[in-house]
């Protein structure tokens, strides 16, 4: 069927901030689904709040509205764009929410919008448990028992029935959220009771359990002629139990005969047809009793997903482009294969390697008294890295060194044989309990000769990939044995072994054998990703390396070599490094190629854009160490390399490659280094008369207690090098001084202690810009919400700055100008400040692309990642920025406001407090005509709306008293009510502003928790005092996180919050699109 | 760990070192891939794979070993496995033995340690090769000219060293699940389909005797007057191996059929030998289509079925008689994927509706080819 006539505007929906369960897959999905719609004619309408995509860049859709995804702001966009259709399978979990309350609210049928990509009635089919179950039965699928429950008065039953574990499903939820498993009747109230909470239905699946049986995953498609295929077959190496995000998983299946295999593709389409999957992706995951075989259906998900991103990227076939064309109308039979361009997309790939994907945990930002997280059904993990080898012995070894988590692949520090007592029982515990680390403790009990039948039966992990690390670990024995020769090193190289881990047994530093493998040409080849096993001409340049006889494939056809570049990536998503990187790398790419360039990509993470097939002229899907990075530039030869994009992943390789003679583009890397250590940062501070804080480094307890005092606390300290924030906090006096230093020591490989003064109450802000060596153009200045000392990546900012002053502002702009020439930075540069008494105080200069660069672009339409990569290949700044806006910074006409969004619900027992630590996974835009309605779009966006009335709960600690009264002032003549506790209560009295008194913990009944949860209150302000964990504070926050409840744990945020309510209640807010903004501003600059 | 060493020379010269994974000695034929990432088994006892040396193209094969149930015939046909990495420690609840201790009971040459990807490539540039495979002889330049002595496939009769010495019935059905075909029920008694053996696979036995038909297999050499004597309501042309047109016996019996108004079904060979009887050509493709992911569409529905194939030669639809109609296409080359005769009851394709290994989408033509017989029963 050809594609529909009677469409012809469709809006799409985004997936939001990036959170735990949804981060970029979703805007590689929307990016290749806008773009498989704009080929076919169609007008594009996006809407996503999230700034720090590629499909928000306002060139992808034909509009773009970076407003809330909530059904409100979904009304008033589609009362103004009026399209025939919504597709709302590409946007993740929070798009098919959002389409489905669209529609039970009558909103869609009102303005006359079709759901294409997957209709109501197949979306409820697959997400409400017990419509699922009565559909799946109904065509003949097996399924774990189940029963339904409203009330935990239902649970003794109910486990009596279903008998323990007991699985807890949670309708309409991300990620699994508020799910677990129940071990006995006590577990299974509580988590019931949880589950109750967190389900919009309020209706808990309880289920039998599947724990330990062999999990499956079949991506497929199918279209509405009933055209069906699998993409690709996924098996989970850790066993149900665990959500398959948080799982080592494998493509293709491993150990399933064809006959299995044959009968679960049988299955998943029988599913989709019952759910009525017409035209889409869609993605089935199946359990199977390893004993029997027995095999039953675990769910559906009628869309696009993180499996789908994976399957794509591991096979080569875009299903989220040909999703979208089926959701259009065509056919699989019409649509040609992008890869091999000759065949059609209607057949199912085959692979000729083996897919291994690991995925990136958080657990040390989130240590709750030392919990030992494990993993279950909820995820919990912030990214992944995929690999691709010719064996899984290779590609997992390669996975996990690209994993970024100090392993050069499967290594264990296991020495000696089996353990005794509380060793032995460590051990066991590890493979038993699912934890982020298993996979190295597996190794570790094979090489203390535990048997692989005990570690699976332990693990419940296949045999077979125990086995397959069996023959690591012998291989190793020969490592240990023999010395290096070209015959061993070539064997270890062909199973994934790094030259970092040959280095380690050799007893030479890694790249003495890096020199020796070189000398006796040992050097990786690099076959193509072509959907095919090779059996057609694949002219799509998609490579992996692997120690092979045959070497490379044959290089695609092409046009004359340009100068080439590559770009290095920022390897798997953590907390700190994440989206916006991806974001700057394919900027990179983009102005590279347009500029007539040929821009080569290196990443190992699935989920992104720049792992696209055809973002890049050609893609390297390959680890992020020194070796495997060297390797692809011994290949390609390059004019350059870029390493400034990616974050601190590239970063850590500069040296390394500037040692091996790489050419790096733009900021060397001795300037980077000047950046990063702080006594060459600070020799430049003090010749440039740049005003910092006080500061210095200890490298013993007694030395840092020493300078602490001289400095003056509170001081700010932390280890030197290190991301995020890791391990930073601010001190107020001696004693916390010495608990702090001995854990910090602990967190940091370099022995050395930054302590600085702490700026408290001071006003921070954020600044960008680009410098090409002559000239500095300042991209954007962003006033910070939070005061100084709340991690940068956890502040909310503003742009343009709403409370600076022209002096400060122009000290800032001469500042940074300074700042870039002194670094001789050639490219991006973001430098923090931080305001106190009016002193312009630097706290850092980073000669890098930041975090904040895709915001500052979208907000003022200044494209500074591409601007910087033509800078960096030689293009002066003033031929590529008009000159009307050079000279201060551009007074804009609305205002840009960041929000972040937290994952503390994933972490049990955690303080949803912030710090110095970042902690935050994703950020959202608001974006208006003045600071209060942005600041309120984002604040709804992060899905913490800020109520027009209702009661508030109010309490801080002391040192925010001053400032609070005007808060509670003002909120009451909002109209709200004030509850406070007794003394904030008599506080406020005593200033004559009238407040309810409500118990404290432990005071009496009902006291704030019960106010909480009898939903009377609608806002929590509450700032923590001290260090003291588990005190009354944490116990509101953490209930108020709880039930959903808008906190706010920041004074400053507080003031911004009372403003902005009071600016909705005059009236509503409005939406407009990104490109009707830009506009306004009456410039365009494409870079190119 | 030092595994006996092997080695694979192909006619144009090349030479591939690897380690030997199956019976010792010496074997020689036409070198294909296969692109099916599971199913080796199926594929280890596929009758038409006589002749061939056979490499995989997914790398880690054997992972689940070898089962009691996956068998297509009684031993392995082809001349020699040739694979990336062998697994030694299968793991499946089905499994009764690993893949090395099938090939050398079986007496099958193996290779494993094999660039399969870029051998893979050479075939796909070159077409198939001859090839021959040794643990005994490691001098590639003597292996090389071995494998230019051996016998070209096209030309070369297989089926007849293949088929069944004599008829026999047939009554294993196919396992219950999920793929399972339903009853295919008659009044009376029910229909009997001969199976001319070409080198049939099991399945395709199974899914007759699963749809309640009473099977007889036969061998290739069987007249038509024989076959008829046998009282069938159809006859089903088998699958096998080779070149169709040196099986001019087959050819013969089937232009017999045609006459008597038998219905037919043609599978693979048996497509190509009843293309041959209607006055078709066959040809040769490059490197074949042996894999379980092809796209074939239904031109009567429109609709893409993703198929099993297994076969190096080819009927040309240019070639076909007015009267018979080209029903499905290979949607990858374009080439012949099935035809019918528009008056009288035979079809056939070109790929295996039996799947084994591959995707189970066209088992359902089993069933038409009850309701061909059914139809020409009424009217007879």
């Amino acid at each position: 069927m050809p594609k529909r006539t009677d469409l012809k505007k469709i809006l799409v929906v985004g997936s939001g901030p990036i959170v735990i369960g949804q981060a970029c897959e979703f805007d590689y999905s929307g990016v290749q689904g806008i773009k498989a719609l704009r080929e076919e004619g169609y007008t594009v309408i996006l809407v996503n709040s999230n700034p720090a995509t590629i499909m928000t860049d306002p060139a992808q859709a034909d509009r773009t509205y970076i407003e809330p995804l909530t059904p409100e702001f979904l009304e008033l966009i589609l009362a103004r764009e009026r399209p025939q259709a919504l597709l709302s399978t590409l946007g993740g979990q929070t798009a098919l929410n959002l389409a489905t309350a669209l529609a039970e609210r009558g909103i869609l049928e009102k303005y006359g919008v079709e759901l294409i990509g997957a209709k109501l009635d197949a979306i409820q089919k697959a997400e409400d448990r017990q419509l699922f179950k009565q559909t799946m039965q109904a065509a003949g699928l097996d399924l774990p028992r189940s029963r339904m429950v409203t009330d935990v008065r239902e649970l003794r039953e109910a486990g009596r029935e279903l008998g323990f574990p007991v699985i807890v499903r949670v309708s309409f939820t991300l990620g699994g959220t508020g799910g677990g498993i129940a071990y006995n009747l006590e577990e299974l109230r509580a988590k019931v009771g949880a589950a109750l909470e967190a389900s919009p239905v309020k209706r808990v699946l309880l289920e039998e359990s599947v724990i330990g049986w062999k999990e499956y995953e079949l991506e497929v498609m199918r279209d509405a002629k009933d055209n069906f295929v699998v993409i690709c077959s996924i098996e989970n190496v850790d066993a149900m139990g665990v959500h398959t995000g948080d799982s080592i998983t494998v493509a293709p299946a491993q150990t399933l005969t064809d006959r299995q295999y044959q009968q679960m593709r049988d299955e998943a389409r029988r599913a989709i047809s019952a759910i009525g999957v017409e035209t889409g992706g869609c993605n089935v995951q199946f359990a199977v009793e390893p004993k029997t075989g027995r095999r039953v259906i675990i769910e559906v998900n009628p869309r696009v997903s993180r499996s789908s991103a994976l399957a794509s990227k591991a096979t080569g076939f875009p299903i989220a482009k040909i999703a979208t064309k089926l959701a259009i109308g065509y056919t699989l039979d019409e649509i040609p294969n992008d890869i091999t361009r000759k065949t059609p997309a209607g057949f199912e790939p085959s692979i000729d390697y083996v897919v291994t994907k690991v995925p990136r945990f958080a657990f040390e930002k989130f240590q709750s008294d030392g919990e030992e997280y494990t993993l279950d059904t909820a995820m919990k993990s912030v990214g992944e890295v995929m690999a691709i080898g010719r064996t899984f012995k290779e590609s997992l070894q390669k996975a996990l060194r690209g994993l970024e988590v100090k392993k050069s692949g499967l290594e264990s520090d296991w020495k000696g044989p089996r353990p005794t007592g509380a060793d032995e029982d460590k051990l066991l515990r590890k493979l038993t309990m699912p934890c982020a680390d298993r996979i190295f403790w597996v190794k570790a009990a094979l090489e203390a000769g535990l048997f692989p039948k005990e570690i699976a039966r332990l693990s419940k992990i296949d045999p077979w990939f125990i086995s397959e690390i069996q023959e690591l670990v012998e291989f190793e024995g020969r490592l240990r044995a023999e010395p290096l020769g070209p015959q061993l090193l070539r064997e270890a190289k062909s199973l994934g072994f790094s030259d970092a881990q040959l280095a380690k047994f050799a007893g030479k530093p890694e790249s003495a054998v890096r020199r020796l493998r070189w000398k006796w040409g040992i050097r990786p080849a690099f076959k193509s990703v072509d959907t095919c096993a090779a059996e057609f001409e694949a002219s799509t340049p998609y490579f992996y390396s692997t120690y092979e006889s045959g070497g490379d494939d044959p290089r695609p056809k092409g046009p004359a070599a340009k100068r080439r570049v590559v770009i290095i990536g920022s390897g798997p998503n953590r907390i700190g490094q994440g989206i916006e990187f991806d974001y700057c790398c394919v900027h990179a790419v983009q102005a590279l190629r347009e500029a007539g360039f040929e821009a080569v990509m290196v990443n190992c993470n699935p989920e992104t854009v720049s792992t696209d097939y055809d973002t890049s002229d050609r893609l390297y899907f390959e680890p992020l160490t020194l070796e495997d990075v060297l390797e692809v530039l011994h290949r390609e030869k390059p004019y350059g390399v870029i390493v400034q994009f990616g974050g601190q992943t590239p970063l850590n390789l500069a040296l390394g490659l500037e040692k091996e003679g790489i050419p790096i583009l733009g900021t060397q890397p001795s300037s980077i280094d000047m950046a990063e250590s702080r006594e060459r940062f600070g020799a430049l501070l003090k010749r440039l008369r740049v005003p910092a804080p006080a500061w210095g480094i200890a490298k013993t307890v007694k030395a840092a207690r020493a300078l602490a005092r001289r400095i003056g606390f509170p001081v700010m300290v932390r280890p030197s090098y290190v991301l995020g924030g890791r391990a930073m906090q601010a001190v107020y006096d001696d004693d916390a001084l010495k608990e702090y230093v001995g854990r910090a020591f602990q967190a940091c490989e370099h022995p050395a202690l930054l302590i600085d003064r702490f700026l408290s109450d001071a006003t921070e802000v954020d600044v960008d810009a680009v410098c090409d060596g002559v000239d500095v153009f300042i991209g954007g200045v962003m006033e910070h919400i939070e005061e100084a000392g709340i991690h940068s990546g956890d502040s909310a900012c503003t742009l343009p700055a709403h409370s600076l002053t022209p002096d400060q502002l122009a000290r800032i702009e001469e500042c940074t100008k300074k700042l870039a020439l002194g670094t001789r930075t050639v490219g991006l540069i973001n430098v923090q400040y931080a305001i106190k008494d009016n002193v312009v105080y630097v706290l850092e200069a980073n000669p890098r692309a930041a975090r904040t660069v895709p915001f500052v672009s979208k907000a003022t339409a200044v494209p500074l990642a591409k601007i910087a990569a033509r800078v960096m290949t030689g293009t002066r700044l003033k031929k590529l920025i008009p000159k009307a806006l050079w000279g201060s910074p551009q007074p804009l006409p609305y205002t840009a406001t960041k929000g972040v969004v937290l994952p503390f619900i994933k972490f049990r027992g955690v303080d949803p407090t912030l710090g110095p630590e970042m902690k935050s996974t994703g950020e959202v835009m608001g974006i208006d005509a003045d600071f209060a309605r942005s600041f309120s779009k984002s604040q709804s966006a992060t899905g913490m709306a800020l109520p027009t009335s209702g009661s508030v709960f109010i309490s801080v600690r002391d040192e925010d008293k001053g400032e609070v009264l005007a808060v509670g002032a003002a909120l009451g003549q909002l109209g709200f009510t004030v509850f406070a506790t007794k003394n904030t209560h008599a506080f406020f009295g005593r200033h004559g502003i009238e407040t309810k008194p409500v118990f404290k913990l432990g005071e009496g009944k009902p006291d704030v928790i019960d106010l909480l949860k009898q939903r009377n209150i609608s806002l929590v302000i509450n700032t923590p005092s001290g260090q003291r964990a588990r005190s009354d504070g944490y116990r509101i926050r953490r209930t108020a996180l709880e039930l959903n409840i808008p906190t706010i744990t920041n004074i400053h945020s507080c003031q911004a919050a009372v403003h902005a309510i009071a600016v909705l209640r005059e009236s509503p807010l409005t939406v407009k699109s990104l490109q009707e903004h830009h506009e306004r501003l009456g410039y365009t600059i494409s870079a190119s | 760990m030092s595994k006996p060493s092997g080695v694979l020379a192909l006619e144009d010269g090349s030479v591939f070192r690897g380690f030997s994974c199956g019976a010792e000695g010496e074997a020689g034929g036409e070198l294909v891939f296969n692109t099916s990432m599971t199913g080796y088994q199926e594929v280890l006892t596929d009758p038409s794979y006589k002749g061939q040396l056979v490499v995989m193209t997914y790398p880690q094969i054997g992972n689940y070993g070898i089962t009691a149930e996956d068998n297509e015939s009684k031993k392995p046909f082809l001349e020699a496995f040739v694979v990336r990495e062998l697994c030694r420690h299968p793991s499946n609840w089905q499994s009764v033995e690993t893949v090395e201790f099938f090939l050398k009971k079986h007496g099958v040459c193996a290779i494993e340690g094999i660039d399969t990807r870029a051998l893979t490539l050479k075939l796909r540039d070159k077409g198939s090769l001859r090839a021959i495979v040794s643990s005994v002889d490691l001098d590639g330049k003597r292996l090389v000219e071995k494998a230019r002595g051996l016998p070209s496939m096209a030309g070369s009769d297989f089926a007849q060293t293949v088929t069944c010495d004599k008829a026999h019935p047939w009554t294993e059905k196919l396992q219950a699940g999920p793929s399972g075909l339903g009853e295919f029920l008659v009044p009376g008694r029910p229909l009997h389909v001969v199976v001319v053996d070409f080198g049939v696979k099991y399945s395709i036995l199974r899914c007759l005797a699963t749809l309640g038909f009473r099977v007889t297999v036969v061998p290739a050499k069987m007249t038509a007057e024989e076959i008829l004597a046998l009282k069938p309501d159809g006859v089903l042309l088998s699958n096998g191996p080779g070149d169709p047109e040196p099986v001019t016996y087959a050819i013969e019996t089937i232009k017999r059929l045609i006459e008597t108004g038998t219905p037919l079904f043609g599978i693979c060979l048996g497509h190509q030998l009843l293309g041959l009887a209607l006055g078709a050509k066959t040809f040769k493709l490059k490197f074949g289509h042996h894999g379980a992911n092809h796209p074939v569409k239904d031109l009567t529905t429109g609709k893409i079925e993703i198929t099993t194939q297994n076969h190096g030669f080819c009927v040309d639809i240019d070639s076909l008689p007015r009267e018979v109609k080209t029903t499905h296409v290979n949607l990858n080359d374009g080439t012949s994927e099935g035809m019918a005769h528009t008056q009288l009851p035979l079809f056939s394709v070109q790929y295996h509706p039996e799947a084994a290994a591959g995707p189970h989408d066209t088992r359902y033509l089993f069933k038409r080819f009850g309701e061909v017989m059914v139809e020409k029963k009424i009217h007879a």
